[in-house]
């Protein structure tokens, strides 16, 4: 398979404090479900928004699809087929629900076409709540509806990669199992993708690969089955 | 009557602060920057338009367009040549470089232009309208007319472009807007250029009825200030509103107390506001 996502020695920094991510390396082939967990301060958040070019600055070489993404200007990177869901989803608050939709298809570059219309609906199936919601802003929509919205509107750029970051945090258990549904019909569908998930032993029960980072560092990774029965994962994220 | 005709005034000219306010709030909006400079692109605009006038026998109220073009185009080179660089330095950097840039160009323009003050004759000047015992300034409505209809093109600009939604995006969640494949630069280009190029054409819609020297934006700037912080500070509707209280307001203050008392009234007023709804009369939406 080739790999879709290379991320090759990648360090980086806030200013001059010790550094986030030490030397990371990690892959991801076409249409893989790849997951990244660990602790808090663990650097996941950090390693997503380098890859997207929000984050601080990086040394390393990050390659999508063969290209060298950090000469890519950060918002030229959606047009290549990343869609980044940020941790907190940040959808835009004073905007209706088709609105921010129709962000993602602005982005895209085609004028609100017959793409764009297609992928809508395909949208709207995935999350029929955000149809019932259309013209309702995204500010008032609930903590669940705020992130099949951020989803959504990722899904609205039609991306090969589509990196979450924390979709289930403050979300109740219902609504959690719900996305995480979700998240493999959109993986059926064909796109790539980058999750980072505090809630481990759902994060590895959907993904095909992990990796386990700690300290900024990559300590572990392997097949998901196995790091779920992998005692020093066991020990570490899932409380057992 | 007197008061009817009082409102009457207060609306005509309160509408274009309004719309010369807008920018300062669009600017506020998508980029957090208090543009002290604000008042000095009005004048600009003024002059542009007193030029095209003097020089091309153009009326202001179609001068207003080249005033809105020429400002435009700088005030996009402005932003990215200087306010670019201190987006994210500490706010008291930027009071200095737009409060330097107010110097700047007023300085400018009196070295340019002289100090005179410059007027043009248009064949409407002192004419009005009659309506029952009220008396319609021509040259007051037709600036009237021009800036709620810039206003409202910049409005549908915002509301209903696929580049306004991306710039009201920028001003909602600028990280959120750059994963969307957004450039932020770009947008805020744009935003600093239509805000100053807005009070530029409500600077020349203004000429027939005022005077242009280069120190005319300090005159505004206060109004400007207050219009949009009555309104709601980021707010596009608000800042029309809140225009159109300050024009009221004064005309209104001045059947009652001399002339000189009636920037007194419209500060009462305006900490009255402050203290009661200091979120402004509009609640913020967008941009």
């Amino acid at each position: 398979m080739t790999a879709l996502l290379e991320v090759a020695r990648l360090s980086a920094r806030y200013g001059r404090g010790a550094p986030v991510l030490h030397e990371v390396a990690l892959e991801l082939g076409q249409g893989e479900f790849v997951t990244v967990i660990g602790a808090n301060t663990a650097g996941k958040s950090t390693l997503l928004r380098a890859i997207s070019g929000v984050g601080p600055a990086v040394e390393g070489s990050i390659r999508f699809d063969g290209r060298e993404l950090t000469a890519v200007a950060p918002h030229a990177r959606p047009k290549l087929g990343i869609a980044h869901v940020p941790e907190g989803r940040h959808v835009f608050p004073e905007m209706s629900v088709e609105e921010n939709l129709a962000i993602g298809a602005h982005a895209r570059g085609g004028a609100p076409g017959g793409g764009a219309a297609a992928r809508l609906e395909a949208i709207f199936e995935l999350f029929p709540r955000l149809r019932e919601r259309r013209r309702q802003f995204g500010g008032t929509l609930s903590g669940g509806e705020q992130q099949m919205l951020a989803i959504g509107r990722g899904l609205m750029l039609e991306p090969r990669l589509l990196i979450l970051d924390e979709p289930s945090l403050g979300l109740a258990p219902m609504i959690v199992e719900e996305l995480h549904d979700r998240l493999v019909e959109i993986h059926r569908r064909g796109v790539a993708i980058l999750l980072v998930e505090q809630n481990v032993s759902l994060a590895l029960s959907v993904a095909s690969r992990g990796y386990v980072l700690q300290s900024g560092s990559i300590v572990l990774e392997g097949p998901a089955g196995e790091l779920l029965r992998d005692d020093r994962v066991r020990e570490a994220y899932l409380g057992i | 009557m007197q008061l009817l005709q009082a409102l009457v005034d207060g609306l005509l000219i309160g509408g274009v602060y309004g719309v010369v306010s807008i920018g300062l709030s669009l600017v506020f909006g998508v980029m957090n920057i208090v543009n002290f400079a604000h008042a000095a692109f009005l004048m600009l605009g003024m002059f542009v338009a007193w030029f095209a006038w003097a020089f091309l026998g153009l009326d202001p109220l179609l001068g207003a367009f080249l005033s809105f073009v020429l400002v435009f185009a700088f005030g996009c080179a402005v932003q990215q040549v200087l306010v670019r660089p201190i987006l994210a330095a500490p706010q008291v950097a930027q009071i200095f470089l737009t409060v330097g840039l107010l110097i700047v160009l007023e300085n400018a323009a009196l070295m340019a232009f002289g100090a005179d003050f410059r007027s043009v004759q248009t064949p409407y000047q002192t004419s009005a309208f009659r309506l029952g015992g009220i008396i319609v300034s021509k040259p007051y409505l037709y600036a009237f007319a021009m800036a709620l209809l810039s206003g409202a093109a910049v409005w549908a600009f915002l509301e209903r472009t696929a580049v306004g939604r991306a710039m009201r995006a920028t001003a909602q969640d600028p990280m959120a807007a750059t994963l969307m494949g957004i450039d932020t630069q770009r947008m805020h280009r744009l935003a600093f250029g239509v805000g100053v190029g807005l009070t530029a054409f409500g600077g020349a819609v203004i000429l027939p009825y005022l005077t242009v020297s280069p120190t005319v934006g300090s005159h505004y700037v206060v109004l400007m200030f207050t219009a949009v912080v009555l309104g709601g500070l980021g707010s596009v509707a608000g800042a029309v509103v809140g225009g159109i209280a300050v024009g009221v307001i004064q005309s209104v203050s001045a059947l009652v107390f001399p002339i000189q008392l009636q920037n007194l009234v419209l500060f009462v007023v305006f900490i009255l506001v402050l203290a009661l709804r200091p979120d402004g009369i509009v609640r913020r939406r967008g941009a």
